[in-house]
């Protein structure tokens, strides 16, 4: 009749995020950053099919500088591996610190921090090049779409960073002990989103051909 | 922690405590600023959001006051557009949603057996976003105007820049950037509620034993955790155009307005089930209990549900059949439109059910949810008008549309509303509103309300479009127009009437005991207001309403029989006078409120170009959130 | 034996139908004496069609919605808990016949439904071609009207009333290079937007000599409301004659007086063209005012053709349509030193020496 049922002087304390105790197996803040990320998913989704709507639309109108005479597609490659490693080093990171291993944990944060630095740099050298090349916010469709789109996700890379750092300063201070390792499970998880949309942007952008 | 400190443990704190240490008391006023308990952040959305409702209704009562002669002077033409934009604004995103995130925040955890949502201190910041990003969008009243492109604030009226000065002030701008704050704390809601609903039920409670209100509000959650984000690009692009001249929505450069139409209304379809869904949801509850029957066809009604959360997301163009997108489209969209009307046809039909062979008790809970059924009925039948293309070329942006939609979100979720505040007012109050003084408002709302919504069908059919400031006379439209206004003063009197009864109860109302409908959800199973912690002990289920079957089984005839009084079906603190001490509940917070306020003060740094508020608020916004992050949920005093 | 309860409950009940019955009995009322933009009363075969496809099924939703009103009231009465009883209802939980049924009957009708609409759809979506068809370009500024008539045999700029031969297509081309508008007659045909980059196309017809007025249907900024027009359906020799008369310039005198004489004081063609196949950018920012004066009304349809209100409309024009801030709009010449006798003579102007029959006109004699 009663499943597992909980004795009835030990309630299910709201904070009780670990996974033994939820209906699905699967701990709050776990499921939370899940679900936060399908949101995310559209909201990506949106400026990506922008995007494809308006590409190779400015032959027609403002013209303007054109993608295959701005994008550089080795340079993006380039700081697109970097940005997949970093997931690499994220996945590092996390196994370090499930097997308390809090001085390697620290060493992979950084690096995938640092990886994710070297991203947004890269990202920052591109749009002022293309700025110095004439293609502004409003210069044509490609100007706007392009800028606000990869604008947008450097946006999460960065807030991305900001977190990952932050995971690191505490576990410098002696505050992310292995039972909060699920902390950093959810920052990777994040981090990883954040990798893959890079992945369609870039297919988008940047792989698929256009004039 | 406890609302009761027991001498030992003042023995043992601490003398001094600084204002900068974590709130610890959760009474007091002082402990509604930094509360995390569902059922005060359920309060306080429900009474904002009834303040939100009468400045609504105000700038209603004033449209209304322009139309009810041809010519009017009552209104300028700028004022009026302010108003009609901001009615409609209001209603939605300050009304409407806060209203379904009050029953959903006081009644989710309360239905599954638990004691509060999955993340206390998020439901708290959710209110709190909530309430500045109304201020912040009317505050746009007194700092150059307030939004006047509509609700749905077409581009490029709204994403022009404001140099070319189509629309009067920087009202779009605040619009914008008030929708975009507001899509955050409707998301992190979401959020919240699908984590509670889904890993938070009582022992034994299957999805399928779930109440069905907790079912709708799980559909309107996932809604809204994809509906926003469409929404959220759009009024960027809205922003981003008016602001940096991009060209998002300029046609000179190849732009597309009809792009920010369909990311609005694939926004906007399933945002009209996210405020409709819990209007029903009410009523599956209200209605069982007022019948003395279980809800006929649970599981088709859950379905229906679920159905239609699927089916919103395949009818958005059905309100751009007149843009030009071609008879292919228009097609597709009419049928998938058509269908959509079924699985809300079956519903109907299921509640009708459940009241048929009945017991029924019409009291004041009970009118307003047949009302609810005989409205939303008859909005749903225009709906299906709607459907048939070639007359939607008629119907569309004239008062047609608007008598549908008001058919189906006043007659509809207005009314589930009023029949959600009367059925809960006992259990979250603890006393029961006045009879009399309910069916009176019940009765003046039902007659005012057709007064004013049943001749804008033919309004609409006789050539009257929306959103116009006046009309010429000799047009015929002058008699039903002044009635229409004559019934948005009758309803304004029955709001009166409700904040009268709300008053009189609060001095002298009938106190209410744990149970005094007879109902047959967990709710009930605590006292008349519930404690903190909800539940002393967290309840066993065995079955769908199951505090029904621990009052009542049935018998081979299928009737009832009442079943001895048990422990089970008793509220435990009635057994046990003292306190549980052994239960932790998560600590106030003062986080919720910082974060939540670098929000607006963010906002007027994108509004006003103010490169550096928007610095400091970004500042506060990292503060709070590193604050909440490195403070533990609850904190063990004891 | 009525206690008080049941006597209010009476009460009730009769002042809501009764009331119920007002409303109706009103609404259908108010439809007897139609004004010209109803769309109850086509008088075009599109207009004709929609109603048409819609009239049964409106009556399909009217029973519907009738009985399950009918039925909401029925089970609360019938089943009413009476003072003092105790009844005891069987606890049913569903019944799959019924709920099968009641998913498969709506799915039946809405199939029906289906249909006719999508053939109307496909049938309305057409657009006429041959001699017989005669085509508009439709410009939607804000906020009034421009009219370009493109066939052979017209070529000519007018705005705001727009004339066509009964029983021939008219097939109008939508466009807008500023904000969404709508373009709406609705006993001749159903609405289509006017979207900038998006050119549309709507076909009128009307199938009776009259006077059918629409306005604009989508919320384009402070006057929207004061963006109407009017259709004038004639017949082909009417039609014809105005077609003549549209087409033939003003004298060389005339459009020296204006240019000369008003319009290098004023401004007025940086905006607008008094030759009336003008196709500069310029020209047609306001509308042309070639043949203004044989107009019935002016400013997007709004004021009658009068020299009073002609003047006050010159002399301060935001004053009679809310403008605000909307760059390249009509100025408020009294701002700007016109005199009220000085607005009265371009008044006279545009009103008797731009019409075609200036007798037509009380004022112009």
């Amino acid at each position: 009749m009663a499943q597992t049922a909980v004795a009835p002087s030990e309630p299910a304390a709201p904070h009780a995020a670990s996974a033994h105790q939820t209906n699905t197996g699967v701990s709050n803040n776990k499921l939370a950053i899940w679900v936060f990320l399908a949101s995310e998913s559209l909201f990506f989704g949106a400026f990506i099919a922008t995007y494809f709507l308006y590409r190779g639309r400015d032959a027609q109108f403002l013209k303007g500088p054109s993608p295959s005479s701005l994008l550089n597609i080795p340079f993006t490659s380039v700081t697109s591996f970097v940005l997949l490693m970093s997931s690499l080093t994220m996945v590092l990171a996390l196994a370090a610190i499930q097997r308390g291993d809090h001085r390697r944990f620290r060493i992979w944060i950084l690096a995938t921090a640092l990886f994710g630095m070297t991203f947004i740099g890269g990202q920052v050298y591109e749009f002022t090049e293309f700025y110095r090349e004439g293609l502004h916010l409003g210069t044509n469709l490609f100007g706007t779409t392009f800028f606000v789109l990869t604008g947008l996700h450097g946006a999460h890379v960065t807030i991305g960073i900001v977190w990952l750092l932050s995971l690191w300063g505490r576990s410098m201070q002696g505050n992310l002990g292995p039972e909060k390792h699920e902390a950093v499970e959810i920052a990777g998880l994040y981090w990883h989103f954040v990798d893959v949309v890079w992945i369609f942007i870039f297919t988008a952008v940047y792989l698929i051909p256009q004039h | 922690m406890t609302t009761v400190e027991d001498a030992s443990a003042l023995l043992h704190e601490p003398v001094k405590r600084s204002i900068l240490d974590r709130p610890r008391s959760t009474t007091g006023p002082w402990s509604w600023f930094t509360t995390v308990d569902h059922k005060k952040i359920a309060i306080m959305y429900g009474t904002t959001a009834m303040f939100f409702f009468l400045v609504g209704g105000v700038e209603a009562l004033m449209i209304r006051l322009q139309l009810a002669q041809p010519n009017g002077t009552i209104l300028s033409a700028a004022r009026y557009n302010e108003f009609f934009t901001m009615h409609g604004t209001t209603m939605v995103f300050l009304m409407g949603m806060p209203l379904a995130a009050a029953f959903g925040n006081y009644f989710l955890p309360l239905m599954i057996g638990a004691r509060d949502v999955a993340f206390p201190r998020l439901n708290m910041f959710g209110y709190w976003v909530f309430l500045f990003g109304g201020i912040f969008i009317y505050s746009s009243f007194a700092l150059g105007g307030a939004p006047d492109g509509g609700w749905f604030g077409y581009a490029p009226l709204t994403s022009t820049p404001l140099s070319q000065g189509f629309l009067p002030g920087r009202g779009a701008d605040f619009w914008a950037v008030g929708l975009i704050m507001l899509g955050i704390g409707s998301v992190a809601t979401a959020v919240n509620f699908i984590v509670t609903a889904l890993n938070m039920r009582a022992p034994g409670m299957t999805m399928m034993k779930m109440p069905v209100f907790v079912w709708m509000m799980l559909v309107v959650a996932f809604l809204t955790l994809f509906a926003m984000p469409p929404l959220t690009a759009a009024l960027i692009q809205v922003f981003m155009d008016r602001n940096f001249h991009t060209n998002f929505f300029n046609a000179a450069a190849g732009g597309d307005p009809l792009l920010y139409q369909n990311l609005f209304w694939i926004f906007g379809h399933p945002e009209v089930y996210i405020l409709i869904l819990p209007g029903m949801a009410i009523v599956s509850e209200i209605l069982p209990v007022f019948s003395r029957k279980p809800l006929f066809g649970y599981s088709v009604v859950v379905f229906s549900g679920i159905a239609i959360g699927f089916l919103g997301w395949g009818v958005w163009a059905h309100h751009m059949f007149a843009t030009g997108i071609g008879p292919v489209a228009t097609s597709a969209f009419s049928l998938s439109t058509m269908l959509i009307g079924i699985p809300t046809g079956v519903k109907i039909f299921n509640w009708l059910a459940t009241v048929w062979g009945g017991s029924v008790r019409l009291r004041t809970p009970m009118l307003f949810a047949l009302g609810f059924i005989a409205q939303f009925t008859i909005g749903g039948l225009s709906g299906v008008l709607h459907s048939i293309v070639p007359a939607d070329t008629q119907q569309t942006d004239t008062y047609f549309v608007v008598a549908h939609f008001h058919y189906v979100l006043f007659g509809g979720l207005v009314f589930a509303i009023f029949g959600g505040i009367y059925y809960w007012y006992p259990k979250i109050f603890g006393k029961m509103l006045n009879e009399s003084l309910g069916k009176l408002n019940f009765w003046l709302m039902v007659i005012g309300f057709n007064l004013t919504f049943f001749p804008m069908h033919f309004l609409g059919m006789q050539g009257e479009p929306r959103r116009t400031y006046t009309y010429p006379s000799g047009m015929g439209w002058g008699t039903l127009n002044l009635m229409a206004t004559i019934g948005a003063f009758v309803i304004a009197l029955s709001v009166l009437v409700f904040l009268v009864n709300v008053i009189f109860t609060r001095q002298r109302g009938e106190l209410a005991p744990e149970d005094p409908w007879d109902a047959r959800t967990l709710e009930w199973l605590t006292s008349s207001p519930p404690p903190e912690y909800n539940f002393a002990e967290i309840p066993i289920v065995t079955s769908r309403d199951e505090f029904w079957h621990r009052k009542y089984t049935e018998d081979d005839e299928g009737r009832l029989v009442k079943l001895p009084p048990s422990p089970e079906a008793e509220i435990p603190a009635r057994r046990d006078p003292h306190e549980p001490h052994n239960i932790h509940m998560p600590s106030p917070s003062y986080w919720p409120f910082v974060l939540a306020l670098g929000l607006p003060i963010m906002g007027y740094g994108f509004v006003f170009k103010l490169w550096w508020l928007l610095a400091i608020g970004a500042l506060v916004t990292f503060f709070g959130i590193n604050a909440w992050t490195t403070e533990p949920a609850s904190e063990e005093t004891h | 034996m009525l206690d008080r309860m049941q006597r209010l409950r009476r009460g009730a009940i009769t002042a809501v139908g009764t009331a119920a019955a007002v409303v109706v009995l009103a609404s259908c009322g108010s439809a007897a004496s139609h004004n010209r933009q109803d769309a109850l009363h086509p008088e075009g075969p599109a207009a004709h069609k929609i109603l048409n496809l819609m009239t049964p099924f409106f009556w399909v939703a009217v029973v519907i919605g009738a009985g399950v009103l009918f039925m909401t009231i029925f089970v609360a009465v019938r089943f009413r808990e009476r003072p003092g009883e105790d009844r005891n209802p069987v606890q049913t939980h569903g019944n799959v016949v019924l709920e099968v049924s009641w998913t498969i009957i709506p799915f039946l009708i809405l199939a029906v439904m289906a249909v006719p609409t999508v053939a109307t759809i496909f049938n309305l979506a057409k657009i006429p071609k041959g001699p017989n068809v005669i085509h508009v370009d439709v410009a939607a500024r804000q906020w009034f009207w421009q009219y370009e008539y493109t066939d052979k045999g017209t070529g000519f700029y007018t705005a705001n009333e727009m004339h066509i031969p009964v029983n021939r297509p008219v097939v109008l081309s939508l466009t807008s290079n500023n904000v969404d508008h709508s373009f709406w007659v609705p006993e001749l045909a159903g609405k289509k937007d006017v979207i900038p980059g998006h050119p549309n196309t709507l076909t009128i017809e009307a199938s009776k000599v009259g006077t059918y007025t629409g306005q604009c249907a989508e919320y384009c900024g402070l006057s929207h409301a004061n963006m109407r027009l009017r259709v004038i359906a004639e017949s082909e020799s009417d039609y014809d004659a105005w077609v003549a008369q549209q087409k033939t310039p003003l004298s060389d005198a005339k459009v020296a007086q204006f240019t000369n004489t008003i319009s290098s004081k004023w401004g007025c063609l940086s905006c607008h063209s008094v030759t009336n196949l003008d196709k500069t950018v310029t020209a047609t920012i306001g509308p042309n005012l070639t043949h203004v004066g044989d107009r019935e009304a002016f400013a997007g349809d709004i004021y009658p053709m009068t020299l009073d209100n002609l003047t006050k409309w010159v002399y301060d024009a935001p004053g009679q349509k809310p403008a605000g801030p909307l760059k390249g709009w009509m100025p408020n010449f009294s701002k700007t030193g016109m005199t009220m006798t000085q607005a009265q003579q371009i008044a006279r102007f545009l009103l008797c020496d731009t019409a075609t029959d200036p007798n037509s006109h009380p004022e112009c004699r």
